[in-house]
């Protein structure tokens, strides 16, 4: 059956209305070639022989169950416990969208409350929200949130050049049109300072660069910590670059892997007035690139101004403990056009992941993990570093991602390494840094085993000798 | 219904009171009626210009979030601090401890659009019943 309500009384009705003899006349602006393209589907298949086929496809693919993945930046491999799995596969969960009805979402709400308050606890925040799309829009609510604090006439952006250059991207995406001026990311960033030169110079050296290009137009500043290249800062160069940021009265805004904040200093204590990040990492596989989660934390004092949704605890009439939507007046579907943001959608079954993650390590389980990741990051760091014609590049700590300057082009590289040695190698620098072609930005989890990492090593050596 | 003599009044519900070129601003006891329970109220900062019709201020109460106009054009010398810890003034005392905001007024004749305390007593009788 058609679900078409229209007769063709109706439709002729419209068309005389709007002045044209036949629907076909409405398309006519469309090139005639692709005007009607035929769709040359093949023949039906049993469900027997298409689950055949689509196996064949999906076993193209190289997938991190047989191959060792050395490749980060931004999405991480690291192990998921299969509670999370049981858990998120629940029907009562597993939903396609989120029901927020107190009456009869008790559950789903609590699990959003805790998520949040576990995103709280782990950025050294007040208040969380449900979350966003992605680490790259919630960097970009950020900025829309620090303009609102703003209230608008602060129109400038500092941004680090060693903040994910996709997140950079999608600033200025969201952003576009406002008239903001996003400064300290263009290259060269200083006399003489091509991209390499992020990597040589001292702790505190690019955040000072950033302290003397704030002023009272700037709405907010915003560091990734550990930064896209792996390197970490201290947390009173950080705590330093806070002050100088709250003296104009700008807002700090802080991009974390979440894994880092189980061994390091949580942004919070070092002035940060915002926290965002991607949350994949948390009880979520890369699944080539999503669905991910946008982690969000910010102080009390801005709570109304945060974009998304917020859960929080209350009681009943009775006096029994339950959870509800809150703060909702703040948001699009309330405020509408006046509201901060115009994105109320949050990735609940993703953030559930990651909640159930949460609780699964604790706190000891997270620093384990991030313990894991260091180490192992290091000792493959030592490895390469000892081959000729390989550095590990950097003066700074680093955390589970660092720098390889290799002997060849990475995409050269890496080639060989994914045809001939089953490796997914590092990710290629020179994509978003001119003159970094043969940089090579490697990752190293707690799901890298001394063989792989040995492995990568015989054959960055057998590639380039 | 509360009604102030001494004031006058926006058909987007806000009494301005004039002293000189001085003026202060709040919204009426029918716009505080209409909003229910205020929980929070965002106020402009002290140096802040706005012209007459502009949004200075927004009230955020358990059912909406409505924003603030100001009745004729000024520049805001002193906020309402108090009623960031107790946005219930707004309810309690819409037109005495809930005002929002003093300013220096930029052109008083723009008072002679706004309503005297009794045309404003029939704009809300009339909306109440529907004619707006």
């Amino acid at each position: 059956m058609s679900y078409v309500p229209h007769s063709d009384a109706d439709r002729q009705a419209m068309l005389a209305e709007i002045g044209v003899e036949s629907v076909e006349e409405l398309f006519v602006d469309v090139p005639e070639a692709v005007r009607y393209p035929e769709v040359k589907l093949p023949k039906p298949l049993s469900e027997m022989e298409i689950l055949a086929e689509l196996q064949a496809m999906s076993e193209r693919n190289a997938d991190l169950n047989h191959y060792a993945c050395f490749l980060g930046a931004g999405a991480y491999d690291h192990f998921v416990p299969s509670v999370v799995g049981h858990i998120t596969g629940r029907s009562e969960f597993y939903t396609a969208y989120t029901p927020y009805q107190p009456e009869v979402s008790q559950g789903t709400l609590q699990t959003i409350f805790e998520y949040q308050s576990m995103v709280c606890a782990l950025t050294g925040m007040e208040v969380a929200n449900a979350s966003h799309y992605d680490g790259a829009t919630s960097m970009a609510e950020a900025v829309i949130m620090a303009l609102a604090v703003g209230r608008g006439k602060r129109k400038k952006v500092v941004i680090a050049p060693t903040v994910h250059p996709e997140y950079r991207a999608t600033v200025r995406t969201y952003t576009q049109g406002m008239g903001l001026t996003i400064v300290s990311d263009k290259v060269p960033y200083g006399e003489g300072m091509p991209p390499t030169s992020l990597l040589l110079e001292p702790a505190g050296a690019g955040l000072e660069r950033l302290k003397a290009l704030i002023d009272d137009d700037t709405a907010c500043v915003i560091v990734q910590n550990p930064d896209f290249l792996g390197q970490l800062e201290s947390p009173a160069a950080l705590q330093s670059l806070a002050d100088a940021i709250h003296e104009t009265g700008a807002l700090f805004i802080v991009s974390a892997d979440p894994i880092s904040l189980g061994l390091f200093k949580p942004p919070g204590e070092y002035g940060a007035d915002i926290v965002v990040g991607e949350g994949q990492a948390l009880g979520n596989h890369p699944s080539f690139g999503g669905p991910y989660l946008g982690y969000f934390a910010c102080k009390q004092e801005y709570v109304r101004k945060m974009a998304g949704r917020l859960i929080g605890q209350t009681v009943d009439t009775r006096g029994q403990r339950g959870f509800v939507m809150t703060l909702a007046t703040r948001e699009q579907h309330i405020r509408r056009e006046r509201a901060t943001s115009n994105i109320c959608t949050n990735e609940a079954l993703v953030a559930l992941a990651a909640g159930v993650y949460l609780a699964a390590m604790g706190r000891c389980g997270l620093r384990t993990v991030a313990e894991l990741c260091y180490h192992k990051a290091h000792y493959a760091a030592r490895q390469i570093g000892a081959l000729e014609g390989f550095d590990v590049m950097g003066v700074r700590p680093f955390f589970k991602e660092f720098v390889v300057r290799c002997p060849m082009p990475v995409a050269k590289l890496n080639r060989h390494l994914l045809e001939d040695w089953c490796i997914i190698g590092g990710y290629d620098l020179g994509r978003d840094y001119p003159g970094m072609e043969k940089y090579m930005l490697l990752c190293v989890t707690e799901t890298n085993t001394q063989e792989e990492m040995d492995r990568l090593v015989k054959a960055l050596w057998e590639t380039v000798s | 219904m509360k009604i102030d003599k001494n004031c006058r009044y926006a058909e987007s519900h806000e009494w301005v009171r004039v002293d000189g070129d001085e003026a202060t601003v709040g919204i009426t006891d029918y716009a505080q009626e209409q909003l229910s329970d205020v929980v929070y109220v965002e106020l402009p900062e002290v140096g802040d210009v706005f012209e007459k019709g502009e949004v200075f201020a927004t009230v955020e109460s358990v059912k909406a979030a409505a924003d603030v106009y100001m009745p004729i054009g000024g520049e805001i010398i002193e906020v309402n601090e108090e009623l960031e810890d107790a946005p219930q003034l707004v309810n309690e005392d819409p037109f005495g401890t809930a005002w929002f905001a003093r300013f220096t007024a930029s052109d008083l004749s723009e008072l002679e659009d706004l309503m005297d305390a009794e045309v404003y007593e029939k704009f809300v009788a009339e909306v109440e019943t529907g004619g707006g």
